[in-house]
């Protein structure tokens, strides 16, 4: 090879590793830049309300008082009540997927299950407002009001709009991502921890119960984690279903308010900086909770999926 | 433990986990339903020629919003694939496993977690607020945020099943990094890259709230990408929660659309990466 040549090439070389470096260092860059660009909008906010800023449950642009208590209360009860009932089904899918089905079955499951995952969430939003809440309204919550009408969860006017509505929207919206992170995990269980317990005579369940799910717990702890953090940031459906009110009452049945809900509907309608700021602050708040539960699902589902491996990957 | 009462219970656990499986369907079918029964009725092929009637009024389409959402999304892409390949290339090809590339692979993570409309603040504060109006723009650079950390994966998960042998190979015969990684990986891993894009387009042509406060909206056609400009997904979201009832039905028309679109790509992007693997 002539030393020109030879030149050239070690040029082009260069060229496409410095510019994919670029590239790494810019989406490092980018996550960075979020944060910082958010808590300089915050900032006004932070200074003037502090911490009671959390506390606080008066929400009034007028009078230029800002609380964010509803909107948080709403989002933890409808994240919440969103994992009470998604992880037991998505837990069950993963289990029939990873233990049961045979493979034609899981092939057809698994996209359908995908494919909860693929639709956009302003449609189940629509679906939600024509289908969902009417049903809520008319069957759901008079039946819970009738024969469980005792726990102060299930009392006052079905609305249909509500806590319960957005909940339930979110259970469905989060399933796949708890179904298809316990899967993952249990697949990563060593084959060798369910023959032995069948060797010893284990029944499946006993064999899913005893070698399987002990090894992947952490893991689906690690998936329902994930599921949570998609929940308290999801903002389409649970907007157009919670009833968008920010007040704090205890029955599922009554309106309330989410933090992304109040960033959607709000935030072209800021008026003044300080407003803005209050609406950012809240947008502020959401990224730091789901960052925080974002590294340590990814721990947990890493230590697993690379835990029993071992030897060479 | 008795035998019979161990089987019986065997068989109660597999069937709630059949059941468990039936119910999580339940919700997709009921979804895919009412929208291809009330989309259909609403669609016609004035939905895809015409422009939006004003308030209440029958008829009328949403041409500009599905242009508006191929637009974004192409902008998007045209932002998001370079970025999203090129990055996941240095991760496999040049730096696997020190503290910088494991710094990225947990940016990419914290970038897949945020909710979207975190990006579309992001983007409102850095940029409409700063240029002074909403634009295509404005929308399609909030989507690629969101479409860069998918990319990364995809691409990443594809380039790491390109089996050694064949860089090997390459260095074998004196062929530059360069040249191997152009010529020989990205072409080995091409469908499975391109399914992974597919996929991403699918998502955020389906991305609501980060367009919200960065493309706005608009009932008429954008002259310009520095105009606010109509989506799909906005479209519908201010129809379904409008008191009008033609507008509910174009947005049902209009999830008809959107959803047809992200079926045929994702089963396009499955069935194209399944071939590949058989």
């Amino acid at each position: 090879m002539s030393k020109k040549k030879k030149l050239t090439a070690s040029v082009g070389d260069n060229a496409l590793r410095y510019l994919t470096l670029l590239m790494a260092i810019s989406v490092l860059v980018l996550m960075v830049w979020m944060g910082w660009q958010m808590f300089d909008s915050a900032r006004p906010s932070i200074e003037k309300f502090g911490f009671s800023f959390i506390t606080g449950r008066e929400w009034d642009p007028v009078k230029e008082q800002f609380g964010a208590l509803p909107f948080i209360y709403g989002t933890l009860v409808t994240s919440l009540l969103a994992l009470l009932i998604a992880t037991p089904i998505g837990l069950g899918v993963a289990i029939f997927l990873n233990e049961m089905a045979p493979s034609k079955a899981r092939i057809v499951v698994a996209f359908l299950v995908e494919m909860l995952a693929a639709i956009p969430s302003v449609v189940y939003g629509l679906w939600g407002i024509f289908v969902l809440v009417p049903w809520l309204r008319e069957t759901v919550e008079p039946g819970l009001a009738k024969w469980f009408g005792f726990i102060p969860l299930f009392q006052g006017t079905p609305l249909g709009f509500g806590l319960l509505a957005g909940g339930l929207i979110l259970a469905v919206m989060i399933l796949p991502t708890i179904a298809a992170i316990s899967g993952e995990v249990m697949a990563a269980v060593p084959n060798e921890q369910r023959e032995a317990a069948l060797a010893l005579g284990a029944t499946k369940w006993e064999m899913i119960r005893i070698a399987v799910l002990p090894y992947a717990k952490s893991g689906i702890l690690g998936g329902v984690m994930l599921g949570l953090g998609r929940a308290l940031g999801e903002t389409m459906a649970v907007t157009m279903l919670i009833g968008n009110r920010p007040d704090i009452l205890t029955s599922l049945f009554a309106p309330a308010y989410s933090m992304a809900a109040v960033i959607a509907n709000e935030f072209t309608e800021a008026t003044y900086d300080l407003y803005l700021s209050a609406l950012v602050e809240i947008g502020l708040i959401l990224f730091g909770i789901t960052l925080i539960l974002n590294v340590f699902a990814r721990l947990l589902v890493w230590s697993v999926a690379r835990g029993p491996k071992g030897g060479i990957s | 433990m008795n035998d019979r009462v161990r089987k019986y219970r065997n068989r109660m656990m597999m069937g709630i986990f059949i059941v468990a499986t039936l119910i999580a369907l339940i919700p997709l079918f009921g979804v895919l339903g009412y929208v291809v029964k009330n989309g259909f009725s609403a669609l016609n092929i004035e939905f895809f020629i015409n422009l939006p009637k004003a308030m209440g009024a029958t008829g009328g389409g949403m041409a500009n919003a599905i242009v508006g959402t191929l637009i974004m999304v192409l902008i998007a892409s045209v932002i998001g694939m370079p970025v999203g390949i090129l990055t996941a290339i240095y991760l496999t090809e040049y730096d696997r496993t020190s503290w910088f590339s494991i710094l990225v692979r947990f940016a990419t993570d914290v970038l897949t977690g945020i909710p979207s409309i975190i990006v579309g603040i992001v983007i409102y504060t850095a940029v409409v607020l700063k240029i002074g109006h909403f634009s295509a723009l404005a929308g399609g650079l909030a989507l690629s945020i969101i479409m860069i950390p998918l990319i990364i994966r995809s691409t990443e998960e594809m380039l790491k099943l390109v089996s050694h042998s064949i860089r090997e190979a390459g260095y074998a015969l004196g062929i530059s990094k360069r040249i191997i990684i152009l010529r020989i990986i990205l072409p080995t891993a091409a469908k499975g890259i391109i399914t992974g894009a597919m996929l991403a387009v699918a998502r955020v042509s389906g991305e609501t709230a980060p367009l919200l406060f960065t493309a706005l909206g608009n009932q008429y056609w954008a002259r310009s990408l520095n105009e606010p400009i109509a989506s799909l997904p906005v479209q519908i979201y201010q129809y379904a929660t409008s008191p009008y009832k033609e507008w509910h039905q174009q947005a049902w028309a209009g999830s008809l659309v959107l959803i047809s679109l992200v079926v045929i790509l994702n089963l396009t992007a499955r069935l194209a990466f399944r071939s590949r693997n058989n």
